[in-house]
């Protein structure tokens, strides 16, 4: 194990968060069982009061998720100083099994919560409070996960052994000790980007297509939580390339460094944002059965479609200039 | 007016009601800022500290050789003859080996260690010594006065300085005496073809392994040590002694959220009046709530940069007082040195999930229960 303040830090954010989240599920289970929003009943109140709550804990969590990333991603860079073969975060999260899964399901849970809070808010618009159900059955779904992803994460941190010189024994630590794969590989270059931008210009398309219809805003969802893998792939693929000018280093953490002008911050941010209220939208417009639901989807969506669409226009015109101004040449003409 | 506009000149509004109700109950405020911004600095101190500390151990061992190799004798240092020296120069990627000599002398007068050393870049006239800053403040010595030692066989050997070394590089100089090849051997009656170690320099790094590895053959009783494990070493212990500081604060921080908790939950009378006239003029559940949540955002913000930059001052400025005993060792000669600045986005981070984040959670309940009070229940 080893012991540091950032890991300290992840664990007490993942054992606060459950604090929170725990509660909620306890909450949420009540709410499927006797939300009657006819009824005046004093649990019925009690229950509407308790909301307000939920709300504001689920908003205290994807806050915290939106800091955890960052800071996950920058203390396993910085520990791979400790370990034999990495250079970079890669290297530290393949030094033992857990590393990737816990990054993986922290981003997955940063998108729930992210969608959920975009349910709240729908939701909180109508006065019939039409999504209630659907957004705590969703909650009931987050917090197994929030669990998994706190286990599997402590997990990652008490399986690394920094290798470093004890007293007693001079033994090199490479010698016969494999060393971590401190390395990505990434597809070909030009059907990444054929991919990329026929994903991001689809998503626009259904998104112009909603502004204008208002049809098809669960096919927007849909190819936005596409979106995000690809995009990913993409960076992997030829964006890291071009942004290190060096054809072999696919690493799509070392964008955050300061070396490269944070310019990953700049790529993440949009990307993140943009799928994570896609998803909340395509879920809500996925159960929008009822009149109430559709009524606020035509008030509410729109702005958050327009918003969402200009993060992946964003990503897709940020990404496309990287490429363009790179001294690297990747494609013959 | 717009729904956008809206929405910010509402924020704006109850950011202002929020300040304007803070400003009301000052004293209760400033006692929570106080004790969250102490919280807040002595956390940061820890962490601005550790990794200025991390930074000085990587300059200097920049300077270090790739790879130093040291005999062994049933597992103990022992020091290193000639004919190793001559087995390692051929070795493929190595450009030279240095045959080192170096220890340390115990002086009565002042109770400290002493690294005595004779330097590869520079010829001493025998008799003459160089010394560090430290080691001439404990002796009151300057350039030009004498200092004499006790030998390995009793006889007492002088040594007149030469020079003091400048404090630019004190860390590594401040307890150091550079002395001649001759007078270091007859101070410790160490023979003419023996040494304390060599020291290898390899410059391309990836060949450091495969050279170790050779050396290791060569040489079946020696241990090469790598400037990289040192390096990954030091990080390692910096981290661990850093953790070892903070652990025993999460009892404070614990005190500090039951703190949070208490203050937020004991609404004053005044208060309750306060929300149940509010509510009663139309302030919706909600709006009572983010004037809340405006409250606890206000006070971390200010406690977090105070906090900062107290620790900021207090470490950079006046190197830790508070915490160097712990953090840097112990030594009787320690060197006091400015450290870099250096401050950066992980630590800032860590800091805001060891106390604003605990604060959020602590205060959530009370804030919301005050928040969803019925305007009957306080106006009665």
């Amino acid at each position: 194990m080893m012991v540091q303040a950032p890991i300290l830090a992840l664990i007490l954010a993942d054992v606060l968060t459950l604090l929170l989240l725990v509660p909620a599920a306890v909450f949420a289970a009540e709410v499927l069982r006797h939300w009657d929003l006819s009824s005046g009943h004093a649990r019925q109140l009690r229950l509407e009061k308790r909301t307000f709550l939920i709300g504001t804990a689920l908003g205290l969590v994807f806050l915290a998720q939106l800091a955890v990333l960052p800071l996950f991603v920058h203390t396993v860079d910085r520990m791979a100083l400790q370990i034999v073969g990495a250079m970079c975060a890669v290297g530290t999260l393949n030094a033992n099994a857990w590393g990737f899964p816990a990054l993986w399901l922290r981003i997955l849970l940063f998108f729930l919560a992210a969608a959920w809070l975009v349910l709240h808010r729908l939701d909180g618009r109508a006065p019939s409070y039409p999504l209630t159900r659907a957004k705590y059955a969703l909650l009931l779904a987050i917090v197994p996960l929030a669990g998994a992803a706190a286990a599997v994460q402590l997990a990652f941190f008490l399986r690394l052994e920094p290798d470093v010189i004890t007293s007693c024994c001079g033994s090199l630590f490479s010698q016969g000790a494999e060393s971590v794969t401190a390395h990505m590989a990434g597809l070909p270059a030009l059907p990444a980007m054929v991919a990329l931008y026929g994903v991001l210009g689809l998503v626009l398309a259904t998104g112009v297509v909603y502004l204008r219809w208002r049809r098809g805003l669960v096919l927007f969802g849909g190819l936005s939580a596409l979106a995000f893998p690809v995009a990913i792939a993409a960076v992997v693929a030829f964006v890291s390339l071009y942004v290190y000018e060096h054809p072999l280093h696919h690493c799509p953490f070392c964008l955050l460094k300061r070396e490269y002008g944070y310019v990953g911050y700049a790529l993440y941010l949009p990307l993140f944002g943009a799928t994570a209220l896609g998803l909340g939208l395509g879920l809500a417009a996925a159960l929008a059965r009822r009149d109430g639901v559709q009524q606020v989807l035509a008030q509410g969506a729109p702005r958050l479609v327009v918003t969402a669409g200009a993060g992946f226009a964003l990503f897709a015109a940020l990404t496309a200039w990287l490429s363009w101004q790179s001294n690297l040449i990747l494609l013959g003409y | 007016m717009t729904e956008r506009g809206g929405v910010l000149a509402r924020q704006r509004y109850l950011a202002d009601y929020t300040v304007a109700a803070m400003a009301r109950r000052r004293a209760r405020n400033l006692g929570l800022l106080a004790v969250y911004g102490g919280m807040v600095f002595v956390l940061a101190s820890v962490l601005f500290y550790t990794s200025a500390l991390k930074h000085e151990a990587g300059l200097l061992l920049a300077e270090a050789p790739e790879i130093v190799v040291q005999r062994m004798i049933a597992g103990r240092h022992d020091l290193i003859p000639g004919g190793h020296t001559a087995a390692l120069t051929g070795i493929r990627g190595v450009r030279e080996v240095q045959p080192r000599l170096w220890g340390y002398h115990y002086d009565a007068a002042v109770r400290a260690n002493y690294t005595l050393m004779v330097p590869p870049d520079r010829d001493l006239e025998p008799g003459t010594a160089v010394i560090g800053p430290a080691l001439a403040r404990a002796r009151g010595a300057s350039a030009g006065d004498m200092l004499s030692f006790r030998g390995h066989d009793g006889a007492l050997t002088a040594f007149r300085i030469d020079a003091v070394l400048p404090q630019a590089s004190t860390l590594a100089s401040a307890d150091l005496l550079l002395v001649a090849e001759k007078d270091f051997r007859r101070l410790f009656g160490i023979p003419e073809d023996r040494h304390t170690d060599l020291a290898l320099h390899v410059p391309n790094p990836r060949e450091v392994q495969t050279v170790a590895e050779k050396v290791l053959e060569a040489l079946p009783d020696s241990r090469p040590i790598l400037r990289d494990e040192i390096l990954r070493t030091y990080d390692a212990v910096f981290d661990w002694r850093s953790a070892l500081v903070l652990l025993p604060l999460s009892g404070a921080l614990l005190a500090f959220a039951i703190l949070a908790w208490e203050k937020a939950s004991g609404l004053s009378a005044d208060e309750r009046r306060e929300i149940g006239i509010l509510k009663a003029i139309g302030w919706e559940t909600s709006d009572v709530l983010q004037m809340k949540l405006w409250e606890g955002a206000l006070i971390s913000l200010l406690a977090f940069l105070l906090g900062t930059t107290a620790a900021y001052w207090h470490v950079f400025g006046l190197s830790a007082p508070l915490l160097a005993p712990v953090m840097q060792g112990w030594s009787v000669l320690y060197p006091d040195f400015r450290l870099t600045p250096t401050v950066s986005a992980t630590q800032l981070l860590t800091l805001f999930f060891l106390t604003v984040f605990p604060y959020l959670v602590a205060t959530l309940v009370p804030v919301w229960r005050a928040a969803v009070t019925d305007p009957d229940e306080v106006m009665r």
